[in-house]
């Protein structure tokens, strides 16, 4: 299929459900493979209900309820016989606090390899950890202390860590759900540059409150607004230079010139 | 007078909300005097010495009496901590017998408590929906609260006949460690379950979603994210089980035997520590007589093995502990 060569994840008229209350009304998304695709809007509109509905997160709130398809291989993800948990092995997530585990940053790595059966021997193991750690641009500030705790690292180097912690089980997509919003200015810019590194190997969608970020580092961005309903939409989707320099609605320019949200 | 006028100002100035602006008002910050607030602080401290207090005064009388009981009656130490026979009548006081059979009815009693207790708290923070958690939780909370001489008479009546059909008549004694110490599993299961919950459901949902995020099932999180990040809580109703099994009387007087017995056997019947100072203090016992300060023996090597877990599953926290934020 060729639409599937192209993109990573398309999104049918998907529709998202807390109990009664739609979140989200029929989002038609194509996820560009290799490209980073950011997810914008004033909160609470459903940017991160968009984003769990990509890896099937939205399984672990009892009330959350997904309609329409999300295709990913060719495959529906909601389809009644697909495994969320190999789903979520395949699509992995970086979550807007850094939550390391509690265990050393090895521990940390290599708690994905593990879990989805890892055989390797110990020095293996070692690589790659040291190749994930490098690939989060992590691996010199921890080569020293590998066995010390992932909490006693500053929040920009967690949250690489959790990047890191992602990469380890090699995944083909990454979900990034405002990993800077807990961060510095310096930290924000090294994930950035890092995500312009991953792409070459992954794909990215990233939620972000901050429009600058958007601009910066994306390739695609889609703009989300709630109808009125209060159930988020897609008001504009595409490359991001058009998106911000020529938007076609005028509730996209109100929103990237700062006019309301 | 100047205070009067000055205290004239700052109720005018309350009494017209909030105009801090105009300049002629004078900000009060005296110190005013807050009685409700000492009386509360006076009332906490009194609870807490007493406390205190009462723990210190336990441990004097105890102390005093054994002390007694070793210089005045002519048992060492050792013979007391070394000896085999436990037989007051004839002088022998050795407290191996009743030590061990503590020990072997606690010892089953933790094969129940522990792994059914942590399974249930794992059971009601991880895989319950929030429905069934609002069910079960008062459905143990009322199996905590039910007294323990009724325990003891499910033990005698219930589980040492189920325990007779199982392994013969002839192997298990009417009175017998073993259904003591599996009903006072069964007693101190919701106490460890209760704890462990609240352990597990104190540990942040973000590490859940980490776990979730990287392709973890439901059990791999629970038990290799969850359950080690919650450990220290953990360990700590561990210990509250085993110091509840050491202590626990009703079970194991009614149901394990009265009259020690130096044997490993957990289908022979035997007497505990704790057993043994119920049975010998409901009888006539005269102050001074060597019996009566034999009980404060036992009763301080009850207290100092209490002490002894705690502090030692203190040092096993600090050790284990996986401390999230
Ligand atoms: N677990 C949940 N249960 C019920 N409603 C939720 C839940 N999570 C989010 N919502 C609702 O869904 C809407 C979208 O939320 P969210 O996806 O978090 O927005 P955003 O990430 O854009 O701020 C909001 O109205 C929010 O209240
Ligand atoms: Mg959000």
């Amino acid at each position: 299929m060729t639409t599937q060569d192209r993109y990573t994840l398309n999104a049918r008229n998907m529709s998202v459900f807390y109990g009664s209350f739609k979140a989200i009304n029929s989002v038609n998304l194509d996820i560009e493979r290799n490209k980073i695709t950011a997810l914008i809007g004033p909160s609470g509109c459903g940017k991160s209900t968009v984003l769990r509905s990509f890896n099937r997160m939205n399984d672990l709130v009892p009330s959350a309820r997904v309609e329409g398809e999300v295709i990913f291989h060719n495959q529906n993800l909601y389809a009644p016989h697909v495994d969320a948990v190999e789903v979520r092995r395949r699509i992995g997530m970086v979550f807007q606090k850094p939550n390391p585990f509690p265990k050393s940053i090895y521990d940390n790595i290599a708690f994905g390899p593990r879990i989805s059966g890892w055989k390797g021997s110990k020095t293996e193991m070692d690589d790659l950890v040291e190749h994930s750690l490098r690939n989060a641009a992590l691996w010199d500030d921890v080569k020293d202390k590998l066995k010390a705790s992932g909490l006693a690292l500053s929040g920009g180097q967690q949250q690489r860590l959790c990047i890191a912690r992602a990469l380890a089980v090699e995944p083909e997509v990454i979900l990034m759900d405002e990993p800077c919003s807990a961060l510095d200015p310096i930290s924000t810019l090294k994930i950035e540059e890092l995500m312009m590194e991953l792409k070459q190997r992954y794909t990215i969608v990233i939620v972000t409150h901050n429009m600058q970020q958007a601009a910066r580092a994306s390739d695609y961005t889609a703009f989300f607004l709630m109808n009125a309903e209060r159930a988020g939409e897609i008001v504009e989707y595409g490359p991001t230079g058009d998106l911000f320099t020529n938007p076609k609605d005028k509730r996209t320019e109100d929103y990237i010139t700062g006019r309301f949200g | 007078m100047d205070d009067k006028a000055s205290a004239g100002v700052s109720m005018d100035s309350r009494v017209a909300g909030v105009r801090r602006e105009t300049a002629e008002t004078t900000l009060n910050l005296r110190k005013k005097s807050r009685p409700g607030e000492n009386v509360i602080q006076g009332f906490l401290l009194f609870c807490g010495v007493l406390s205190m207090f009462t723990t210190i005064g336990i441990v004097l009388v105890l102390g005093n009496e054994s002390l007694h009981f070793f210089t005045n009656d002519n048992v060492s130490i050792t013979e007391f901590l070394t000896g085999t026979q436990w037989s007051p009548q004839i002088g022998q006081f050795g407290i191996l017998p009743l030590l061990l059979a503590t020990l072997v009815t606690s010892f089953i009693a933790m094969l129940v408590a522990l792994p059914l207790g942590l399974g249930a708290a794992i059971y009601l923070s991880e895989y319950a929906s929030p429905r069934a958690r609002k069910i079960l939780k008062p459905v143990l909370e009322v199996l905590a609260g039910v007294p323990t001489i009724v325990y003891g008479y499910f033990a005698l009546t219930f589980m040492t006949p189920l325990l007779q059909s199982i392994f013969g008549k002839d192997t298990v004694n009417i009175y017998n460690m073993a259904a003591a110490g599996l009903v006072m599993g069964i007693m101190i299961l919701p106490l460890v379950c209760s704890m462990s919950e609240d352990a597990l459901s104190a540990v942040p949902r973000s590490l859940r979603e980490g776990a979730y995020g990287l392709g973890a099932t439901r059990l791999e999180t629970a038990t290799k994210i969850v359950v080690p990040a919650g450990l220290s809580g953990i360990i700590a109703a561990f210990v509250v089980a085993i110091s509840r099994a050491v202590g626990e009387t009703m079970i194991v007087a009614v149901a394990a035997g009265a009259g020690p017995n130096f044997t490993l056997n957990p289908f022979a019947s035997a007497e505990t520590m704790t057993g043994h100072i119920a049975r010998i203090s409901g009888g006539d016992l005269s102050y001074d007589s060597i019996d009566y300060n034999s009980i404060f023996a036992i009763g301080m090597l009850l207290f100092l093995l209490t002490l002894v877990l705690n502090m030692g599953s203190r040092r096993l926290v600090r050790r284990f502990r996986e401390v999230y934020e």
